[in-house]
């Protein structure tokens, strides 16, 4: 029993069971399949997660957003204030995390790729683009950039998913797709 | 040399049972008890707050108990739960007296101070930066100090297992190898240590930092660092949650490893590999590459999951076999419908199993997949997974055994039979559906730890689907109905301590705990390699089967996202 020692005292050479044997290589064919498949998704497949990030000061990545909203702001979203800015198709476009804000709302062209660059001014965010669901943890000090290209027009929401604070469940910011 | 007055002999098992070793469960097994009723609770209120039409508590609240919830039950309740194991997997399985008792008791004042502190700490309101205190979000250091203290008690109560260890073989008091259970309990307190050095290196500068002594803290290395805790800590439960099925199929059916070594290659596989899921919670971090990624996320080639695929065959395998000795040996599935369902230790064993393997154990795999993780991290998909594997898995095990333990080690009658009988069904059911509908809900992008899946207060709008609702406000039922299985196991269990009949010299007989043929009919047979076990192929081939679809379903939600490089 699995309470007591083992009955017989050279228990390393007792004989498999046979079904024993048989799962164990399933489990191992199975388990290559799946290791596999990542590097396989990385060749064919489209959704990988860049991996081209940097070190940046805060205070750099707020003034380059800054930058992108003077040039291609388009209009303000209703009454909020909150810049919509229409950057142009394959160009470098930013998203800003802070407390609690996602600055500024974007435009973007459907089937158009752009190179995103998300990055947080303070604590620890969650970029929850609903409702494709793209989810990628942003960090202050740290600049991901990776290559979108939306494949659907409409109204995404970008909800934090990151708890950031009291006021995390207000953190929701939109990016326009339009045809 | 032991004290022989120190010693009792245990009417049911025979086992000689060391005094100071059995103190040592009790007041560790309370102090669970104690910390999963008051974070169960707090789990009761986030899910109910959770369902977006009984928002019950106010944000700062939410936040509040989601906190303390997961301090005091993925941290508190499993831990002082696995150290009272850990005794009794040592010195009671191997006939020994405890190693250092005393030092036993200073652990287990580090883990009462160090919890309470924690939680003083989190209901002051300024330490409500979630289980994961990811930085720079600061808490109050009294929170940090806590969940040290907590640890380095733990710490002291793995030496003094380890010391046990060492104290039988020295003492000879049992033959050979030490069996599989002590094996699993080994495995659990090696994976302890790993665990709580890792948490020593990473809280230890983050409470300094609290404190103003040290500049600041690097959040990704953080995260590397505390999930090294963070997510070993659920592989200490694991390691101790199978060895607990293996000891109650044992105990109940006379059940025997299908083969030694199988089982306890299974379980090396776990030390070997398990530590390297702190990847899972690094997938879509910026600044780690694939590589490190693909190669970590995946234990080293899922080496450790192939080892939960082996104890996923070998359990229920060992539980057939025995079964089959005794008799029940019709078509593919007698061996099942006459198993002891009535008996809430095994009820509560078994429904662990199915519930760990099928929910927790396929969406964990499915989630740390680098490229799925995509889908799925921080949205409410990963409390679903987790409370597959801690609540429907590891807890639901813990209070199975707790059947067992009552009459054995506190020699206390069960009280309120009848509803004993249904507790383990009652709270699996809640535990899985908890789980079932978080993750349907984490499929449809629902945040987990958002207060407002509405938001109300929003400068913007956005709205889920109307299934993400549904899910939510099943999943909040769920948890009423866990809650009520949790209500039912505190009063049982606290009842029988305080109030049961005490067990007689004779109840071994009248009203036997240990199976009937659970020694004799099983004891002489070797190998298993004769043996046919038809029930357990078509359960791991319905297992693979379920694995195997659900996998590839979700490359296919992964394959409609937004193109993303």
């Amino acid at each position: 029993m699995a309470i007591f020692p083992p009955e017989q005292r050279i228990w390393w050479k007792e004989p498999l069971h046979g079904f024993e044997l048989v799962w164990i290589g399933v489990c191992l064919v199975w388990a290559i399949v799946m290791f596999g498949t990542m590097i396989v998704w990385h060749v064919i497949g489209e959704q990988n997660l860049s991996n081209r990030a940097y070190r940046i000061d805060p205070d750099v990545f707020a003034e380059r957003t800054e930058a992108m909203v003077t040039d291609y702001t388009v209009r303000e979203e209703g009454d909020t204030g909150i810049p919509v800015v229409h950057p142009p198709a394959g160009s470098d476009i930013y998203l800003q995390a802070s407390l609690w804000q996602w600055y500024p709302i974007l435009e973007l062209e459907k089937d158009k790729e752009y190179h995103l660059h998300l990055s947080s001014i303070d604590w620890q965010h969650g970029f929850s683009l609903q409702p494709t669901n793209i989810n990628v943890q942003v960090h202050p000090g740290y600049e991901l950039v990776m290559t979108l290209k939306p494949n659907r027009a409409g109204e995404f929401g970008v909800v934090c998913n990151e708890f950031c604070g009291i006021g995390h469940h207000n953190m929701l910011g939109r990016i326009y797709v339009v045809e | 040399m032991a004290d022989a007055t120190l010693f009792r002999t245990c009417p049911d098992t025979g086992l000689p049972v060391h005094l100071p070793a059995e103190r040592l469960i009790k007041a560790n097994a309370v102090a669970g008890v104690l910390a999963l009723a008051l974070g169960g609770f707090q789990g009761l209120l986030v899910a109910l707050t959770r369902w977006p039409d009984v928002s019950l508590l106010p944000a700062d609240w939410f936040y509040l108990i989601l906190t303390g919830h997961g301090l005091n039950v993925l941290l508190f309740w499993i831990i002082f739960f696995e150290i009272a194991i850990l005794y009794f997997a040592s010195a009671i399985l191997l006939k020994s007296r405890l190693w250092a008792p005393k030092l036993g008791w200073v652990g287990f004042g580090l883990m009462v101070v160090g919890s309470l502190m924690a939680n003083y700490a989190v209901f002051q309101g300024d330490s409500s930066v979630m289980f994961t205190s990811y930085v720079p979000m600061q808490a109050h250091p009294l929170f940090y100090l806590g969940i040290i203290l907590f640890a380095v008690g733990a710490l002291a109560g793995c030496a003094v297992f380890f010391g046990t260890l060492v104290v039988a073989k020295d003492e000879k008091t049992y033959e050979g190898s030490i069996p599989l259970v002590t094996f699993g309990a080994l495995t659990a307190a090696i994976i302890a240590v790993f665990t709580i050095a890792s948490g020593a290196i990473i809280l230890i500068p983050t409470l300094m930092w609290s404190l103003g002594l040290i500049g600041d803290i690097d959040p990704i290395l953080y995260k590397v660092i505390w999930w090294a805790m963070g997510h070993s800590s659920q592989q200490i439960n694991v390691a101790a949650h199978v060895a607990v099925w293996y000891c109650i199929a044992a105990m109940l059916l006379g059940a025997k490893p299908l083969s030694e070594k199988v089982s306890r290659m299974a379980f090396l596989l776990y030390i070997l590999f398990l530590q390297l899921a702190s990847a899972h919670h690094l997938l879509v971090e910026p600044g780690i590459s694939s590589n490190w990624k693909i190669f970590n996320t995946s234990y080293a080639l899922y080496l450790a999951v192939v080892g939960s695929m082996i104890h996923g065959l070998s359990v229920p395998g060992a539980i057939e076999a025995a079964q089959r000795r005794r008799g029940f040996t019709k078509g593919a599935f007698e061996w099942l419908r006459k198993a002891p369902w009535g008996n809430p230790a095994f009820a509560g064993m078994f429904t662990s199993l199915v519930y760990f393997g099928f929910l927790g154990g396929i969406s964990g795999v499915v989630m740390g997949a680098e490229q799925l993780n995509l889908i799925m991290h921080n949205t409410i998909y990963v409390p679903g997974h987790f409370h597959a594997t801690v609540v429907a898995g590891t807890t639901l095990a813990f209070m199975a055994i707790t059947y067992l333990v009552v009459p054995l080690i506190w020699r206390r009658e069960i009280m309120f039979p009848g509803l004993a009988r249904w507790q383990p069904y009652v709270f699996g059911l809640g535990a899985a559906g908890i789980s079932v509908f978080m993750m349907g809900a984490g499929t449809l992008g629902v945040s987990r730890r958002h207060w407002d899946i509405n938001f109300t207060d929003a400068a913007l709008s956005f709205s889920y689907p109307d299934t993400a609702f549904l899910m939510m406000a099943l999943n909040g039922l769920s948890a009423v109905l866990a809650a009520i299985g949790g209500v039912m196991f505190i009063v049982i269990v606290v009842s029988s301590i305080l109030f049961g009949k005490k067990r007689g010299a004779d109840a071994a007989q009248t009203n036997p705990i240990i199976g009937v043929g659970g020694g004799e009919a099983v004891a002489s047979y070797g190998s298993e390699g004769t043996l046919k076990l038809p029930g357990t192929m078509i359960l791991v081939g319905i297992f693979f089967i379920a694995f195997f679809l659900y996998y590839w379903v979700n490359w296919k939600y992964l394959s409609e996202v937004w193109p993303l490089s």
